[in-house]
């Protein structure tokens, strides 16, 4: 046998191997879409077995599961959406100003919050958590749309930093022809700086709104619960305050709450993946 | 001379950039500190406070100087959940990037189907913890249900099977990090190396290895944050079940990782010993983020 053939081969078996790996790894997505349409009882037996004419529900897990627990479950998925693009967007634009600010200015109060937010970086959230949910029911910051503004003190580390980061690699000189031109600096930042910053806005974007769509201790302590609920809240809801669960309703909010993630996922999964190899290295 | 003209102009164009942008501090950095003191200094500030106190609201306190930080030390469920993350950190550390490489070197020997591969191997770390929690939970109790049995009612049930959803979660996660890392490996080394005759194994080990560990460190850093900082896979998965009687009446929940014990010691009575829990909780997470920078730091000088 020669070379080629031998490499052709091994790469045959390897391919082999990888397609039964990933058939493996969406076997539990799979699961969970069987399920949904099963009976609870069916479920908790067969876990494993197709539906059948017994045991299959049509659409009945999912009509239940819309108002099961005394909530709506759309009413989550509104507020998970509200949550994440309003926290998200808010970071993306103060931290991105604030980290141009801090690298150009450079003063020993700039030097000072950098460090402070690279400080905060390696701060578990339990450590805030106690006082930060008092101090947001205090300044009402426990709403879907004031929350952001814990997004944005809790996750301006990551985003400063990266921004800081890409502010540094970037000439001044391009800056100082726009002031030259007579641009004030929001003028500079928004139409000089801003454009060129896409790759960064990018990933932190990406980052914080992956951060925030699955958060579930911060908002579960921080928004007012009998009022607001977002979907890892609504779902652990379900499941600890029942003594019985409804099995099957579960698993059609679950599957619910899949859907958008692969959809943003298969959208846009050369920035997600860039974006996170680009945070993962950098913090 | 040179430098100090250098110097010179380049505090000339300092000003010139910095003394427009300066006028407009109230717009660019107001909004982020602002927010960062209300969701960041001042929780800090006050947490730490608070861990010398006996306080059942933050309004309500009386200092107690070290006496919350003797009780969690002489507390056996926080200590039980401090060696079971230990343990669950170190182990998962080690499957989860061995497997991670395993896959990321097979997948750059340009195979067919690679990108494939690559996107549906990083899917599972986009979905939520709890959510991940819950769809493991179905599968084990579905396959245990048949020896009678069920992930709450034996620890080790429990360990292996955080195991095995952190691997199914970060795996991609981590092989997205070693891709990038093996494509960087100089291409003449390994031309070199071939032409010499060395075996793949060979290559492996004195070629490839050596010049993928900055991301070996990237990827050991991250498992082991991400295994201390673990919280809603532990709770959707058993939240601390099956819970153990120690002869004194003392109850020990045996698969409750750190932050979970922290946050179920923060919804009791007294909180002092919570936010104690919480501080040496910040004080080990820190101290492997500045190891973490020390070896980064490092490799950049032996470079």
């Amino acid at each position: 046998m020669g070379m080629g053939q031998r490499k052709r081969l091994s790469n045959a078996i390897l391919t082999a191997v990888f397609v039964i790996i990933t058939v493996i790894y969406l076997y539990p997505i799979f699961l969970v879409l069987m399920n949904s349409f099963k009976s609870n009882a069916s479920i908790n037996t067969d876990t494993f077995a197709f539906p059948n004419s017994e045991t299959f529900m049509h659409w009945q897990n999912y009509i239940k599961g819309m108002t099961f627990g005394d909530y709506p479950f759309l009413k989550s998925v509104a507020y998970s959406f509200i949550t994440t693009v309003l926290s998200s967007a808010l970071i993306l634009i103060c931290t991105s100003m604030a980290a141009w600010y801090i690298s150009r200015v450079d003063s020993a109060f700039c030097r000072f919050v950098y460090y402070l937010c690279v400080f905060s970086m390696i701060v578990p959230f339990q450590m805030v958590m106690f006082t930060l949910s008092k101090t947001a029911d205090t300044l009402k910051l426990n709403t879907p749309w004031t929350i952001p503004v814990i997004y944005l003190g809790f996750g301006a580390g990551l985003a400063v930093f990266m921004f800081a980061g890409f502010v540094k690699s970037i000439p001044r000189s391009i800056e100082e022809a726009a002031v030259i031109d007579g641009c004030t600096a929001p003028q500079t930042f928004f139409r000089v700086v801003l454009p060129m910053m896409k790759p960064t806005f990018i990933s932190v974007g990406v980052l914080e709104i992956m951060w925030i769509w699955n958060d579930y201790l911060l908002p579960y302590l921080v928004l007012d619960r009998t009022k607001y609920m977002t979907i890892p809240i609504h779902i652990q809801y379900l499941r600890g305050s029942y003594g019985t669960v409804d099995l099957g309703a579960t698993m059609a909010l679950i599957l619910l709450s899949i859907v958008p993630v692969v959809v943003f996922y298969l959208t846009c999964q050369k920035y997600i993946i860039s974006g996170v190899a680009a945070g993962a290295v950098k913090g | 001379m040179k430098t100090a003209r250098k110097r010179d102009a380049s505090a000339h164009s300092c000003r010139l950039i910095t003394n427009p942008i300066r006028r407009w501090g109230w717009l660019f950095l107001l909004p982020t500190f602002a927010a960062f003191c209300v969701g960041f200094l001042y929780p800090f500030a006050k947490g730490l406070f608070l861990s010398f106190c006996k306080f059942k609201t933050t309004s309500k306190w009386t200092w107690v100087g070290l006496k919350n930080y003797i009780t969690i030390f002489q507390d056996e469920g926080f200590l039980h959940a401090f060696w079971y993350t230990a343990l669950y950190t170190l182990v998962s550390m080690l499957i989860i990037n061995v497997l991670a490489f395993a896959v990321a070197y097979a997948l750059t020997k340009g195979i067919k189907g690679s990108n494939f591969f690559r996107t549906v191997f990083f899917m599972p770390n986009l979905i939520g913890g709890i959510v991940l929690g819950y769809i493991w939970l179905m599968i084990f109790d579905g396959i245990l249900g048949h020896f009678d049995t069920a992930v709450v009612l034996e620890t080790k049930y429990g360990f292996w099977g955080l195991i095995i959803l952190m691997c199914w979660q970060q795996i991609g996660y981590m092989m997205i990090i070693y891709i990038a890392g093996l494509q960087a490996v100089p291409e003449d080394m390994l031309e070199a190396a071939r032409i010499d005759g060395a075996s793949s194994w060979k290559t492996l080990w004195h070629i490839t290895i050596p010049n993928v560990m900055p991301s070996i460190t990237i990827c050991t850093f991250l498992s082991l944050t991400n295994g201390f900082k673990l919280y809603d896979q532990n709770l959707a998965l058993t939240a601390g079940s099956p819970f153990k009687t120690l002869a004194d009446g003392n109850v020990i929940k045996t698969t409750e990782m750190l932050a979970l014990n922290i946050v179920s010691s923060n919804t009791s009575n007294s909180k002092g010993p919570g936010q104690a829990k919480a501080v040496i909780f910040f004080i080990l997470v820190a101290i492997i983020g500045l190891l973490q920078l020390a070896a980064t730091r490092k490799k950049e000088v032996d470079q």
